[in-house]
């Protein structure tokens, strides 16, 4: 015990640690929420449309698409899920240079994070979707809504406390991905943690980025639960 | 006018093909108020949802003043649905939008623009008595205050048929009847067609001009209302008409067999015992066999079988004394009642409802 603490807490570690904290951990946080911001918003973009698909696009659903279609998206999101993310940073870093001209730093960790976050995203969207009443959609078609009608002013209208809920979860995860954004050379917490706190045997840095990733997780999914109960119509007395 | 055709509609569920409609041939003239009457699992649902096209008929064709609805485009499927409307059992409102954006749905679906969409809107909740509900959301509302707005909303489009699936089925006795009486009214003020699915035989009674009775997905029995209460001939009919019709009752022997059915729709409760002043003013002293009635804000709801002794005489002078009461429909059950009985009570009931 004694051993561990001389080695990781030192003094010399200690005052260490206090200078890149007040050096670094400002810009690192705000490196770790705009990959984490950046990540989310197109992770949605791709995940939201594709999400209603799977729902529509079912053989159930309002528009049934060809099942060969939907085997494909099935398969192709299970593939993305299945894969560890550390791998498809490095397996994406051609396709990363391809769309930002480079692999590296911040761009260079947004990229394969949308790439592992769509899928589970769309998988989240079509969770949310699927729970609403069935009855609900009835109305809909039996009103003359078209597939898009249903879709825009009845399903997603309806499933907003739900979806805030599901993109909740979606930033929450995104969030404790950017740590491995120190892969490529992307900034943030996770980053700082990883080449001051352990590669340096410093884990006084390693502990302080861990209380603001802790602190920022607590704080996202606080507002994003307090945001989903606000919009809820269906509770009363508000 | 819809004509339905040789109308029929089978499910391929694991168990094998299920019937749920056999052949059924209907036609709702303009202005009706049609009832279709079964009890769960006769069809009706599948029924309603083939006169909208939500379910495709296997067999034979669904027309709306001429027009085979079977044979539309889904564009003009989509258009037809605007004529077309329906309400729920379970209302189906938006419960994330408040009143007044649920009833501009299908506005916004036919692309009507806000603002004027916004008026007819406004205009429609006070047509069913909540212009004060606006702003309020689904889950602050009652149940029938809730089907009340979707009324609205379907009445948005300027319809010509309202098709109600168990409409009232989920509310109680008071508020169903309020809401009945709201349909009836939109029927007679804006001439919308309606028809009626319910398993409630009072809702048929209490609004519908004509109706239909649905077994096992086909229609065992067709007519006016009147007629076919007064007359019922098929077995499912005579289930529903008579509920409390034990076989007991039903078999019973000579002394038995001048029956009189009283059936409550509103009747004054409180204000004359009914059947202790016939026995003073008529000294018919009639005998309750079963009733099955509720009181509520002191109006009688429900029916009410009496045996009335003696002869033809004293069954006759009856009739005529219960059918001054306001609110009482009368039907004879006895031998008798196939004779100039029934057309006689018919004609009463007629009567006494206007």
């Amino acid at each position: 015990m004694e051993a561990y603490l001389t080695r990781y807490f030192s003094e010399k570690k200690m005052a260490d640690a206090w200078v890149l904290i007040q050096e670094d951990f400002v810009s690192a946080t705000l490196s770790t929420l705009y990959i984490t911001l950046m990540s989310t918003l197109f992770a949605i973009l791709i995940g939201l449309p594709l999400g209603i698909i799977l729902v529509t696009g079912d053989a159930k659903g309002i528009r049934p698409l060809p099942r060969w279609l939907m085997s494909f998206l099935n398969w192709m999101i299970n593939l993305l899920r299945s894969a560890p993310f550390i791998i498809l940073i490095v397996l994406l870093m051609p396709f990363t240079r391809m769309m930002l001209g480079s692999a590296v730093g911040d761009g260079g960790v947004i990229v394969p994070l949308v790439i592992a976050a769509f899928p589970f995203v769309a998988r989240l969207v079509e969770g949310s979707l699927r729970e609403l009443n069935p009855n609900i959609i009835e109305m809909a078609q039996s009103s003359g809504a078209n597939t898009l009608q249903t879709v825009i002013h009845v399903m997603l209208p309806e499933s907003v406390p739900s979806l805030i809920t599901s993109f909740t979860t979606a930033i929450t995860t995104i969030l404790g991905y950017t740590a491995m954004s120190g892969a490529v050379g992307g900034g943030g917490l996770g980053n700082l943690a990883i080449a001051q706190g352990q590669q340096r045997s410093n884990h006084a840095v390693l502990l302080a980025a861990l209380v603001i990733l802790v602190l920022l997780v607590q704080i996202l999914q606080t507002f994003g639960t307090w945001l989903a109960r606000k919009c809820d119509k269906r509770l009363k007395n508000q | 006018m819809i004509e339905i055709c040789n109308l029929s509609k089978s499910f391929v569920t694991a168990g094998g093909t299920v019937d749920a409609l056999r052949n059924v041939n209907l036609t709702i003239r303009d202005g009706d108020i049609y009832g279709i009457i079964g009890m769960s699992g006769a069809g009706k649902s599948t029924l309603v949802r083939c006169i909208n096209m939500l379910e495709r008929p296997t067999e034979g064709t669904v027309k709306l003043d001429g027009v085979d609805l079977g044979m539309l485009n889904k564009h003009r499927m989509q258009e037809m649905r605007h004529h077309v409307t329906m309400i729920f059992q379970s209302f189906n409102l938006l419960m994330q939008r408040n009143c007044l954006q649920n009833i501009m749905l299908p506005l916004k679906l036919i692309h009507m623009p806000r603002e004027q969409a916004e008026k007819r809107a406004g205009e429609l909740l006070k047509t069913v008595g909540m212009e004060d509900k606006a702003q309020a959301f689904p889950a602050q509302l009652s149940g029938g205050q809730q089907q009340r707005i979707a009324i609205a909303r379907a009445l948005a489009t300027d319809p010509k048929v309202l098709l109600c699936d168990e409409a009232t089925s989920a509310l109680d006795p008071k508020t169903t009847h309020d809401i009945l009486s709201l349909i009836q009214e939109i029927n007679q003020k804006m001439r919308i067609t309606v028809i009626v699915i319910t398993h409630q035989m009072s809702v048929v009674q209490e609004i519908c001009n004509r109706v239909a009775i649905l077994e096992n997905g086909s229609v065992v029995e067709e007519g006016e209302v009147s007629e076919v209460f007064s007359n019922p001939r098929a077995r499912a009919t005579k289930r529903l008409v008579y509920p409390d019709m034990s076989a007991g009752i039903e078999n019973l022997g000579a002394p038995h067999h001048q029956m009189i059915r009283l059936v409550f729709q509103g009747a004054e409760a409180a204000t004359r015992p009914l059947l202790a002043s016939m026995a003073m003013e008529c000294r018919i002293p009639a005998n309750i066999l079963s009733a099955t009635t509720r009181t509520l804000d002191g109006k009688v709801y429900g029916t009410m079988l009496i045996n009335i002794p003696g002869g033809p005489d004293e069954l006759a002078r009856a009739v005529q004394y219960l059918s001054e009461t306001p609110d009482l429909r009368i039907q004879v059950e006895s031998e008798y009642a196939n004779t100039e009985g029934v057309n006689a009570d018919a004609e009463r009931q007629e009567g006494g409802e206007h």
